[in-house]
Parts: structure tokens; sequence; C-alpha cells
């Protein structure tokens, strides 16, 4: 008899199981008193304007607040151009 | 010439400057509206990819060649880095904007926002030549 | 579990998840490639609206323009590969 399937549906209960539990531990979805309503939000939001000059609140965020986090974004596209270019280009070389 | 060319050049060219002037104006009013540098450069990319279709590889190239796209790539990068170092400069951490003594201006207008529209200009460069690029490459190399 | 009166937009929102739903699952067991190419410019469209109807423009805008680039880019990798799913 054949006992990999059944320990391998054991397996995948626990990991659900325990998947299942770390959900059940999540505080309410959209409740005040979340984790996530902390003192960084207040102040994003009361002093984004006073501190950025900036109407947009996700402009101020991710190019003032976050802004060494979007250069590495613009260093993963540079990063995914390059390997387009080393997997498809050929004999022509750079340059033209 | 086909007759189904010909509608698709003409729509093309019509549509073609309105597209342009939208990607830029949702790159410069990052600040203001919503939006912002990837959105807008990205629009941009896709006027010229809307362009090189209509009208073939080779125009495209005419239009865009491949040493603009390679150093507007790179420089979009350094450009953005280089701002940076204006924080570093002054004594204060990287990349910072009013902390380094930049007038953040008046909220609302097209200027405010200190280093904010100098930043996203690069990144706008810099989204528009990586896709017009990634394009080109995929269209034209042959394996 | 109270009661929550809903009213057209609610039921308008319910439909658009709804058909995220089953763009993702076609584009999941669709075979032809260039279907699900398709399939997914429809999904990236009705999740800019989403995004609209969740008071983010920001991403609405960035969603509506990177679905259509990535679809281009895929059509051109389609173009380049085979179009039947081995």
């Amino acid at each position: 008899m054949n006992f990999r399937p059944l320990v391998a549906a054991v397996v995948a209960v626990m990991a659900l199981y325990a998947m299942l539990a770390a959900v059940a531990e999540l505080p309410p979805y959209g409740a005040p008193d979340n984790p996530t309503f902390n003192q960084l939000a207040e102040r994003y939001i009361g002093k984004a304007l006073e501190e950025t000059g900036v109407l947009n609140m996700v402009t101020s965020i991710i190019l003032d607040y976050r802004a060494y986090d979007t250069m590495f974004e613009t260093v993963v596209l540079f990063t995914a151009a390059l390997a387009v270019m080393v997997v498809l280009r050929t004999d022509k070389g750079m340059g033209g | 010439m086909k007759i189904r060319d010909l509608i698709l050049k003409r729509i093309t060219t019509l549509v073609l400057p309105f597209i342009q002037v939208y990607g830029f104006y949702i790159i410069f009013h990052g600040q203001i509206s919503p939006g912002g540098s990837f959105a807008g450069g990205i629009i941009v990319a896709l006027g010229y990819i809307a362009y090189a279709t209509a009208f073939g590889v080779d125009e495209g190239r005419a239009v865009v060649p491949e040493k603009v796209t390679t150093y507007a790539e790179s420089y979009g990068t350094l450009w953005y880095a280089l701002l940076g170092l204006v924080g570093i400069a002054k004594g204060v951490p990287f990349l910072a904007n009013k902390l380094a003594g930049i007038d953040v201006g008046v909220p609302g207008t097209i200027s405010s926002g200190g280093l904010i529209a100098l930043l996203s200009i690069g990144i706008g460069i810099k989204v528009a030549s990586t896709m017009v690029s990634l394009f080109f490459t995929m269209l034209e190399e042959e394996v | 579990m109270s009661l929550v009166k809903l009213g057209l937009v609610d039921y308008g929102n319910m439909l658009m998840l709804f058909v995220l739903i089953v763009a993702s699952l076609t584009v999941y067991f669709i075979r032809d490639l260039l279907h699900a190419v398709i399939v997914y410019g429809v999904f990236s469209f009705i999740m800019a609206v989403v995004w609209l109807q969740m008071n983010s423009p920001d991403l609405a805008i960035t969603e509506a323009a990177a679905g259509i680039i990535t679809t281009v880019l895929m059509m051109l990798v389609i173009s380049r590969t085979s179009r039947r799913e081995e």
C-alpha cells in the first residue's frame, strides 16, 4: 500500500489548520483600534501637506517619505530591461 | 498601400498628440491630481508603441533612436540619485526634501513640492524609455 | 451580522468582482494563450474600474496603463513563441 497520498493529505490539512488559525488571530477588518492605525498613519495624514507641500498624499509618500524605495523600483525596471536585452540581443552590438 | 493601413495610420496620427499630452500632463501634475510618474511614463511609452505598431518598426525607430532610449534609461536613474545627493550635500539624510532647506512652494501649484517635481520627471523619462526599449527589443531582434 | 441595505452601486461592485473572479479562472483554464492574454486585458480594465469605485484614482490610472502595456508585451512574447499551450 502506498502511504504517500495519505501523508500528503495529512500535512496539507495541518498546514491549512495553521493558516486558518493565523487568520483567526488577525484583528477584525476595519476596526478603529487596529495596529495599522498607529502614529505613523496619523503623522502622514496630518502632516503630509505641511511637510511636503503636495496635495496628492500618495505622491507625497512615494516620492518624499519613501523616496528611497522608489529609487530602487526604478533600478528594478532597469534590471528588467537589461535582462531582456542580454537574452534577446545577439550580434548587432550596442549603440547601433 | 492598402486602404486599411491608410485608415490605421490616419487615426494614429490624429490620436497620438492627445495621448502624448495626456501622458506629460499626468507626469507633471503628479503633485496635484491623481496619477504620477509611473502611469504617465507608461502612457507616453504607449503613444510611441502605437506609432511603431501602425507605421512599422523602422519608422518607429527613426522617431526614437536606440541611443535615445539607452541614454534615457541609464541617466533617469542617475538623475534620481543625483537629486538625492542634494540632501547629503546639505548635511541631512539622502533624498531629503524639506529638511534640506528646499522651498516647497504653495500647495496646489505645479511648482509645489520642492524636489518632487524633478524626481517625477526623472522617473517618467525612465519608465517611458524602459517600456519603449522593451517593446523594440522584443519586436525586432531575431533569435 | 447586521442586514446592510444594498444600493445600485453595491450590486454593480458585486457584479464587477464576480466578473474578476470568472476572468482570473478563465486565464488559468484557457488553452489558447492569445485568448488568455485578451481575457487578462479584460481583467485589468475591470480592476481599474473597481479601484476607481474604491476611491483610489491613483491606482486606477496605474492599473489601466500597466494592464495595457502588459497585454502588448505579452502579445509580443506570444508572437515570438508558440500560441498553443503544450
